[in-house]
């Protein structure tokens, strides 16, 4: 937990020589802690005083970086437990589990699937981070191969999972100079694990039956040198996971509890069933892990999850918006016909994406709704007859279009009459109320 | 290592809320839900007490709708023909709770009248034995003239109406108190207007273990953000203490998901969204259950295998 000036000024020399640039060892405490100022400047400060202020900065959910050829993710450093206190930042990485002890072949054409997978969602590409190679022959060099046989068609970051050393060393050995993530250390093997760790610089997932073990082994395995951890604190039904996911951030944030302070890897793949796991993989999203791995995969099963994602660490305090302005769909003429609909992203790309699939060129206005949805704005006055008018002439619509009618959506069927005398002249339709019943409206009516 | 876990203490609990009347309460239903309750954020087993379940409304309309999903028309076959049968399907598929939709119109294009909505609420209740929440066709003033009526004709069903809105309220919340029948306060993903209307609401006399409120949401990827943070933000104030908010949550995932693209169109869309029925389930299901997770008591929803995966999650997060 960040300290405070006057804690951090009881760790400064005191002696007022003004060599960092300030007046007072006080006035550079309060600089150091509102974070406008390094700890180096002062040239006096102690071993001891560094190492504790060190500490202290270190985020509570320790950030976690995995690294393959030309990819990398990063995971933790989060700094709430809701996030509209905040935001969450790192997206927990997405994973799917490829066993060495299915054919070469097959691990092949699963993993390309995977690595080409984007999917488009408000204008962004979402796909799959990697994947979680997994020992089940027990034998070293076919998880060495099954793991250079996913190298072969994806060069995205992995998971390795054994508990045998000797067989992680294989696997480690057939991605060197890589930074996976080593699955991982339990109260049996964890000093070996913690040497290959070290060995190949990188981060080891630990495995506790209960948060006591758990914290227990963590601190054992920093004594031997290991900073980045991954908990695996054991919960696999929906009850214990999200009890555990909670307590280890609740001790991260509010306790700033270092043997927990590491981000949490689920496992929704071992549910057993492709309906649980779903519902523990959305879980896992919601609530604090920074890696989900996932049985197989489908597009039908991975879409709503990366939707979920995306829509879980958005930044609550800014909606995603889009420019306002005239946009062109499908090379509008001057007789084409214009709808309007507000800046909220997902009502936008609603919009445009039926349009577009239509064929039917046409002009779309997106008036400043300050980013609401069509029926917040108008609740909030954001979205009415006048900010619609002011559209039309701030983006110079009448220059560009040569019938003059307007199509609004259907919440606001009541804005029609004073948009016709906001606009005179203008023929004022009313659309369909949903984005998805657009295509059908304009064949028909327009 | 003894791990000391940190516990919120929390000076507040949520109302417990029953749903529908026996016979010897002077209603009909066989059985009676309750909901809310909660002295603790959900599902935290290991600091205080989940009394009730979340539970699982299942939407039915008065008549076939005209534009549901073909998904929804595939698992509900013919029964969508008859609100009677269709309770009774709805019953089968786990449903904790009915929710019968009147529409704006018949099938005859004409306005739906207070005798046909009447009737229909009727046969739904003579169908099944679950409580029942009767909502209006969404237009303020035929969802006064609508609910009115269906609220008499039913007195000490301990029925929900729904929606008070904050431009529409007296009439259904009057009608809700003089024939023994609960409201829902529906409010636009907003902790304060919440708050509002369920204190316009107790003002009219109506106490508050017959309100429950709903802050509305969107669905996976259509805004579900912002119902998930207000439902958090809403029971921790409630836990906290502010009386306002004090009321077990309600909303409306059914409509929400299969107006989306995702749920509702097979043809036409991106390879990448996968096969159309496990897609467009998978998006009710886990927008339900995410918010199940940050405070929902009530959710509805509109296809069986939805049902069945969520009241599979409940039983599973309600295990301690
Ligand atoms: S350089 Fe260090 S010791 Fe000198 S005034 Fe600044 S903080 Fe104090």
């Amino acid at each position: 937990m960040a300290l405070s000036g006057i804690q951090i000024y009881k760790l400064l020399p005191q002696t007022n020589c003004k060599d960092c640039g300030f007046p007072t060892c006080l006035a550079f405490a309060m600089k150091l802690a509102a974070k406008q100022v390094e700890l180096s400047a002062c040239p006096h400060v102690s071993e001891e005083a560094k190492a504790q202020l060190a500490e202290s900065a270190a985020p509570p959910v320790r950030l976690i970086t995995l690294k393959s050829n030309g990819h990398e993710i990063k995971v933790g450093n989060e700094v709430v437990l809701f996030r509209h206190e905040k935001t969450f930042y790192n997206k927990p990485g997405l994973f799917i589990r490829v066993r060495d002890d299915q054919p070469a072949d097959a691990v092949k054409a699963a993993v390309a699937a995977v690595d080409a997978y984007t999917v488009g969602y408000v204008g962004m590409d979402l796909g799959l981070d990697g994947f979680a190679v997994e020992s089940v022959s027990g034998d070293a060099a076919t998880f060495a191969a099954a793991i250079g046989a996913v190298r072969t068609v994806s060069g995205r970051p992995l998971v390795l999972i054994s508990k045998d050393a000797q067989v992680m060393a294989a696997g480690l050995g057939a991605v060197d100079g890589e930074q996976p993530l080593i699955y991982g250390a339990d109260g049996d093997n964890w000093e070996a694990m913690a040497d290959l760790a070290k060995q190949h610089k990188a981060p080891l997932a630990v495995i506790g039956s209960s948060l006591d073990e758990l914290a227990e082994l963590t601190e054992k395995i920093k004594g031997k040198g290991i900073e980045d951890m991954v908990l695996d604190p054991g919960g696999r039904d929906l009850s214990t996971s999200l009890v555990q996911a909670t307590q280890i951030r609740r001790l991260s944030i509010k306790k700033n509890f270092r043997p927990l302070g590491y981000p949490i890897i689920a496992f929704p793949c071992d549910a057993g069933d492709p309906a649980r796991e779903s519902v523990l993989a959305a879980q896992a999203i919601a609530k604090y892990a920074g890696f989900v791995v996932l049985g197989d995969f489908s597009p039908e099963k991975v879409y709503p999850l990366l939707v979920l994602r995306e829509n879980i660490y958005t930044d609550p305090q800014k909606p995603i918006q889009v420019q306002p302005g005239l946009y062109e769909i499908n090379d509008p003429k001057p007789e084409s016909p214009l709808l309007v609909t507000t800046n909220f992203s997902i009502t936008y790309f609603s919009v445009a994406n039926e349009v577009e699939a239509t064929g039917i060129p046409t002009w779309l206005m997106v008036a400043d709704a300050e980013g609401m949805s069509v029926l917040t704005a108008w609740a909030a006055g954001k979205f009415d007859a006048e900010r619609i008018a002011k559209s039309v002439k701030t983006f110079n619509v009448e220059d560009k279009v040569s019938q003059k009618r307007i199509v609004l959506p259907g919440h606001v069927a009541v804005l029609s009459g004073e948009l016709e005398e906001e606009l005179p002249g203008w023929e004022v339709k009313v659309g369909p109320r949903e984005a998805v019943d657009l295509p059908a409206f304009m064949k028909q009516v327009l | 290592m003894a791990v000391e876990i940190p516990k919120d203490t929390w000076t507040g609990e949520v109302h417990a809320v029953t749903l529908g009347a026996i016979e010897a309460d002077g209603g009909t239903r066989t059985k009676t839900v309750t909901v809310g309750g909660e002295k603790t954020l959900p599902f935290m087993h290991f600091e205080g007490e989940t009394p009730n379940a979340p539970v699982v409304a299942v939407e039915i309309k008065d008549r076939r709708p005209d534009d549901w999903s073909p998904l929804l028309e595939e698992a509900w076959g013919s029964a969508m023909d008859d609100p009677a049968a269709w309770a009774k399907a709805a019953e089968e598929a786990g449903a904790d709770l009915i929710q019968l939709s009147l529409s704006l119109t018949g099938s005859d294009g004409n306005p739906t009248t207070p005798q046909a909505a009447v009737d229909a609420v009727k046969a739904v209740l003579g169908a099944t034995g679950l409580p029942l929440l009767v909502f209006g066709p969404g237009q303020a003033d035929l969802d006064n003239e609508l609910l009115v009526p269906v609220a008499e004709a039913t007195k000490g069903e301990r029925l929900v109406l729904g929606l008070c809105e904050d431009k529409n309220y007296r009439t259904i919340a009057a009608t809700a108190m003089a024939n023994d029948h609960l409201v829902i306060a529906r409010t636009a993903m907003d902790v304060n207007l919440a708050k509002q209307l369920n204190i316009l609401i107790s003002d009219m006399g109506l106490p508050l273990e017959r309100i429950l409120m709903d802050p509305t949401t969107g669905a996976l990827g259509y805004g579900i953000e912002y119902g998930y943070s207000v439902m958090e933000r809403l029971r921790m104030a409630a836990l906290q203490g502010d009386a306002m908010t004090q009321l077990p949550m309600i909303v409306t995932i059914g409509i929400e998901t299969w107006k989306t693209k995702e749920g509702k169109v097979g043809d036409g869309v991106p390879e990448a969204w996968g096969d159309w029925k496990e897609r467009a389930i998978n998006w009710e299901t886990l927008t339900a259950v995410t918010l199940i997770e940050s405070a929902a008591d009530i959710v509805v929803l509109r296809h069986p295998e939805s049902v069945k995966r969520v009241k599979a999650a409940v039983t599973d997060l309600m295990t301690v």
